[in-house]
């Protein structure tokens, strides 16, 4: 008999080992559920699948009576289009302040106490000072999800950049290359990976930031949508939407996965799986 | 006038000597290889002709000109290990120096230009024996192709001081064996003057045309770093009789054993820690 540490499940057992524990959490609300229905049919706080379909025909499929929208898409895409440009913006910042900050010394002087400081005031607590300063309009959930993740991808951007070995850049200037040079041929080529990589664990932070700035105010929106309904204990509506948030979160990080791995090959088969 | 003249250079790091009293000159087209305990200042040496250390006190000269103290293509450098782009394929590793030379603000070449840094970039491959793999990237390469790889990079700009960094320390001895032909034949070839730090007396020994011997001449075995190496053995290689390399061996035997003795009885900072 080996070591446990030493034994590896085969490929379909642990699948299977995978699969267990979400099989367990819907049978437990399916019996859950039932046993509130049984008890109350109008009972809202463990609705049946068909509730959740109904919610869903109704959201997805039915223009809404109110506005003639399919709410659950706009909702969509309107998070989705915050999402995508506070993190691009983030993304751009991060990666140019980040380069400077590792590669040239004085900006690093500079600028690198700036950022430490800014990335301990807690994002939330100045909400209320965006909406004052930018209205309570787009900007201010984007600046909110910006101000929330730059920091970590700048000071990430920056470690990278330190990271790249003192002999390739030697190296690089033996081969007559200036700063400039050296940033855009040696340093920026080589963080690309690193700030995909950065923006995926930064992704769940920038969720959290949106659906913050989208319960405090907005028209529309997935964040918008869970606590418009939750005066109505609508748990038809707010579980669904819970888990299509989950799935594009999934997806958002599976593409830039995909992607990285895709464009950067190199860095992938230098790192160990998942980076 | 010499090509290379070291004229009275010391290194310190605060109390610490490293190197004391250098006085050298070199020709053009030697190849000098150096050795020496760790912790004697050979790679500290190097960075002085690298130019990313500048000397406490003293000067290199080069062609009569004072030494640039900051890397530039006039000096070539192989690390042992890091010295290429992982980023890049073998071509775009070699291509880049060309491309940094003629293109200042993207360092990138395009069409006829292009083609012509890529052609010279293909002959500088095909001599040292790669032209198999120009596709690959850095990290498909075993450790003596990417040396190999490094080696190219180096020469494209045609530097006429190539400095080594114990490039071959990581190889395994039969690939070491051609690495070495690979040398001699680029150094001839290109009128090299090469500096090049090894650990292995042997290949110093017969490598290059002259072995230098960084050495602790006078050491306190209190106090490791009251005094700095020097120059204890400049002698053509590949005339050095046995016994002279027996005699050369033992003597950086013993300063490597009083160094590690008294680094570890005053548990003071590794000395390979101060001249890394």
């Amino acid at each position: 008999m080996k070591k446990l540490i030493n034994q590896h499940p085969t490929k379909p057992f642990r699948w299977l080992l995978g699969v267990i524990p979400f099989l367990i959490l819907l049978l437990f609300y399916v019996g859950a559920s039932n046993a509130r229905l049984a008890e109350n049919p109008n009972d809202k706080l463990l609705p049946a699948f068909s509730s959740f379909t109904d919610a869903m025909q109704r959201m997805a499929f039915e223009p809404s009576k109110r506005s003639g929208e399919y709410v659950f898409w706009q909702d969509t895409a309107s998070s989705l289009e915050r999402l995508g440009i506070g993190v691009g913006i983030s993304a751009l910042i991060a990666l140019t302040i980040g380069v400077m900050n590792g590669v040239i010394p004085f900006v690093r002087a500079n600028l690198s106490p700036l950022v430490t400081a800014i990335s301990l005031v807690p994002p939330m607590a100045i909400l209320p000072v965006l909406f004052i300063v930018f209205g309570l309009g787009e900007l201010s959930k984007i600046v909110l999800i910006a101000i929330g993740i730059t920091p970590f991808l700048i000071r990430d951007m920056q470690q990278r950049a330190l990271e790249i070995p003192a002999e390739q850049i030697i190296k690089a200037q033996t081969l007559g290359a200036n700063t400039w040079q050296i940033i855009v041929r040696v340093v920026l080529p080589q963080v690309m990976p690193r700030l995909i990589a950065s923006v995926r664990l930064s992704l769940g932070s920038a969720w959290l930031f949106l659906i913050a700035a989208e319960a405090i105010a907005a028209t529309d929106g997935l964040g918008y949508r869970i606590f418009l309904v939750r005066r109505y204990l609508s748990m038809d509506v707010i579980l669904p939407y819970v888990l299509w948030i989950t799935l594009l979160a999934f997806a958002i990080d599976y593409l830039l996965r995909v992607l990285s791995k895709r464009l950067y090959p190199w860095f992938h088969s230098q790192t160990p799986e998942g980076a | 006038m010499s090509y290379i003249t070291i004229n009275n250079v010391w290194k310190e790091y605060g109390d610490q000597v490293v190197l004391e009293r250098i006085n050298n000159t070199v020709e053009e087209g030697e190849f000098i290889t150096i050795v020496g305990a760790s912790g004697c200042g050979k790679t500290t040496f190097l960075k002085m002709l690298l130019g990313t250390e500048a000397p406490t006190r003293g000067l290199i000269t080069v062609a009569g000109e004072a030494l640039r103290y900051e890397p530039d293509s006039e000096r070539g450098i192989v690390f042992q290990r890091y010295s290429v782009f992982p980023h890049m394929t073998v071509l775009q590793n070699v291509v880049a120096a060309k491309e940094f030379e003629k293109s200042k603000l993207l360092a990138r070449l395009f069409g006829t230009a292009k083609q012509q840094a890529t052609e010279e970039a293909m002959a500088m491959i095909k001599a040292v024996g790669l032209s198999h793999a120009v596709d690959k990237y850095p990290h498909e390469l075993s450790g003596g192709m990417q040396q190999r790889l490094a080696i190219a990079q180096a020469l494209i700009k045609k530097p006429r001081i190539l400095l080594l960094d114990e490039p071959f320390g990581a190889l395994d001895p039969g690939i070491r064996a051609d690495m070495h032909l690979l040398v001699q034949d680029l150094w001839r070839r290109y009128k090299l003057t090469i500096f090049m730090i090894t650990h292995d007396l042997k290949e110093g020994f017969y490598l290059g045309t002259r072995l230098w011997v960084f050495d602790k001449d006078r050491l306190d075995p209190q106090a490791p770093g009251a005094f700095g190496a020097r120059i204890t053995y400049d002698v053509p290689a590949g005339e050095v009789d046995p016994n002279a390399g027996n005699i050369i061996e033992e003597d950086v035997q013993a300063t490597a054993a009083a160094l590690k003795q008294s680094n570890s009885d005053q548990s003071q900072p590794e000395l390979d820690g101060a001249t890394p």
